[in-house]
């Protein structure tokens, strides 16, 4: 049994630890040379297994030995390995950002962000539920502590409804984890996709409660509509690499909808197949709606890229709704795309932000920026793939889920959603680049210069967006494969139960 | 036993659910606790409610499920650590802002003396 399983999840919990040990704890410059090796090595490590879960088939892995329905196991199928690469990247991206200063803020910046990363990779692994809820706590409770980080009022007042809403949100995660044990009697996802469909009829009605309590809890997570609420002012109050390592937190509750909805209650569940589907539905457009909204609406750049993530989440939200596996594949390539973007234009906020002075990244008449052209540049670029313009990323990805949207009612919301969506986007978008950049008072050469390992963090991820268009070909091709994977009950289920299986099977 | 038991559930949901809708965060903490201390007991009661049965076999003749009872303490930890924390942020939040009120400002129409407001 190959260990590569599980070092996605093992390697920045013990960086993080080590980091807080002397040698590496007594200079900030150890510090961050350590926390750049790291997550060099997380992202070598995950993209080894994703090759490996690609060509080799899921790998399972099972803690202590102990056998899958009575153990924990971990499942690294390719949707769960693409998704710690995903993790990995943008793990290095806020810590390279952070080196030039914010991790000065605070302490023990890099520890947190390596711990967030090993409950997110974690939540994406694990295949078993119970486990899916320790993970989530281990990446709230960074970042709890990541979001206060710098201190600040507004940090303070953001993360006291951010701890509270997500506290109440664990203990409905508990409670539906409490009922499905109860009904089922296990708490591995496999397992549970196996015993649904022998239950009697009343007993299907509880486990329907949990499912849909389930379905509440990722919504929160994933920030889906009546749950929204959090969203903008705590992306927008958090520091610039925080924010941007948050974008990968959203899509934690969009993976757990997919992995829950579609294995367990998915369409060998008999009665209770696809049930959360009559729900997804119009929370996936009103989620475009308030989002689109909100951008309209949004007074600064932080903001409006939160309200820009609202909108993402509501694509992918869709994406859940249609539940075939073409829209599923279609989704995790979007997935991708607006992680990245969403990311790289937190950190550009930031730096339009320090050049403008008082006015900030707000959208009024301000001095000029010391590097107007540099940071109109990459703000360009991001806009152009954050509203799905080709030739960048958003466009593939919003052209491939429109493309799974084949029947008529489904095409029809979803494309009209999804497109005026978009539009607002645009007009959202062109309105905050025209006051930010032409909007020009006076023309002073005050302010810092970017410093380099800032532009490099914002480079490496604005450039996965036209790398993903070179290489769509082998990109769709993994989503495709962890599509097909996910849907297929002889890859999902059985595969991760040998043996029971292998019982079954002598008999 | 179990009446009872479900009712103890029953309350402490409620009870927890009524305090953390107040607009201070000492009544919020308190509700948190409570939902805590609520789902720790559901928890508890998902490997069946039975008395005189030890979760290990061979000790008893019948025996109860230990799984749940693993799930609880894990539980149990993750609470603790978390209401440690939302504790702190809370006292936190009281000297950044000034007040006690979740939101971070007294609102205009609250019961509150003009007094307390800031």
């Amino acid at each position: 049994m190959s260990h590569l399983v599980v070092l996605p999840f093992l390697l920045p919990i013990f960086g993080g630890l080590l980091l807080l040990l002397p040698p590496i704890q007594n200079a900030l410059n150890h510090q961050r040379i350590f926390a750049i090796f790291t997550s060099i090595l997380l992202i070598l490590v995950s993209a080894t297994l994703l090759h490996t879960s690609y060509t080799q088939g899921t790998q399972l892995y099972m803690l202590g030995g102990w056998q899958p329905p009575f153990g924990i196991a971990l499942v690294a199928d390719p949707l769960a390995s693409l998704l710690v690469l995903l993790t990995a990247i943008l793990g290095l991206a806020a810590i390279l950002f952070a080196c030039s200063g914010d991790d000065e803020t605070g302490m023990y910046y890099h520890t947190l962000i390596l711990l967030l990363i090993a409950g997110v990779n974690g939540a994406f692994l694990t295949g078993d539920l119970f486990n899916l809820f320790v993970c989530f706590e281990i990446l709230l409770i960074a970042s709890y502590a990541l979001l206060v980080h710098g201190g600040g009022k507004h940090k303070t007042q953001a993360s006291l409804h951010y701890v509270i809403l997500n506290l109440v949100g664990s203990s409905i995660f508990l409670i539906a984890l409490g009922i499905l044990y109860g009904m089922l009697g296990t708490l591995n996802i496999a397992d549970m996709a196996r015993k649904l469909p022998l239950l009697t009829e009343d007993d299907q009605l509880l486990v329907k409660v949990a499912g849909l309590l389930l379905l509440v809890v990722f919504g929160l997570k994933s920030a889906m509509l009546p749950l929204h609420f959090w969203l903008p002012r705590t992306y927008a109050s958090a520091s610039a690499p925080v924010a941007a390592m948050f974008a990968i937190m959203t899509k934690v509750g969009i993976y757990s909808i997919f992995r829950v909805h579609t294995v367990i209650f998915g369409e060998n569940a008999g009665n209770l197949a696809f049930m959360a589907q009559y729900w997804l539905w119009p929370i996936a457009i009103l989620t475009l709606f308030m989002g689109a909204v909100g951008a309209l609406a949004s007074s600064n750049l932080r903001l409006l890229t939160a309200n820009m993530i609202l909108i993402s989440i509501g694509t992918l939200l869709v994406g859940t709704a249609i539940a075939s596996e073409q829209a599923a594949g279609a989704s995790f390539y979007y997935l991708l795309h607006t992680t990245f973007v969403s990311a790289a234009m937190f950190l550009i906020a930031d730096l339009i932000s320090r050049q403008r002075g008082k006015a900030e990244d707000r959208f009024v008449q301000a001095r000029q920026m010391k590097q107007r052209d540099l940071l109109a540049g990459l703000f360009f670029i991001a806009a152009v793939a954050m509203v799905g313009m080709p030739p960048l990323s958003g466009f593939i990805g919003k052209a491939l889920l429109l493309q799974s949207a084949d029947s008529g009612a489904a095409m029809l919301w979803s494309w009209s959603a999804i497109l005026l969506a978009g539009l607002a986007a645009i007009i959202a978008l062109s309105r905050a680049g025209t006051t930010l950049f032409w909007r020009v008072s006076s023309i002073n050469d005050e302010g810092e210069k970017v410093p380099t390992a800032k532009l490099i963090a914002i480079v490496m991820l604005l450039s996965c967006s036209p790398l993903m268009v070179i290489f769509a070909g082998p990109i769709t091709a993994v989503t495709t494969t962890a599509a097909a994977v996910l849907h297929d009950p002889a890859l999902s289920v059985d595969a991760l139960l040998p043996t029971i299986t292998q019982q079954l099977g002598g008999y | 036993m179990e009446m009872l038991f479900a009712l103890c559930v029953g309350v402490l949901t409620t009870c927890g659910v009524f305090m953390i809708l107040r607009s201070r965060t000492f009544p919020v903490v308190i509700g948190l606790t409570l939902l805590g201390y609520a789902v720790n007991l559901f928890l508890f009661s998902t490997g069946r409610l039975s008395i005189n049965s030890a979760a290990i076999i061979g000790s008893t003749t019948e025996y109860a499920d230990p799984l749940p009872q693993a799930l609880v303490l894990t539980a149990i930890v993750i609470g603790f650590a978390m209401t440690a924390f939302v504790v702190i942020l809370a006292m936190r939040g009281r000297g950044d802002l000034g007040n006690d009120h979740v939101d971070g400002r007294i609102p205009e129409h609250s019961s509150l003396s003009d007094k307390e407001r800031k």
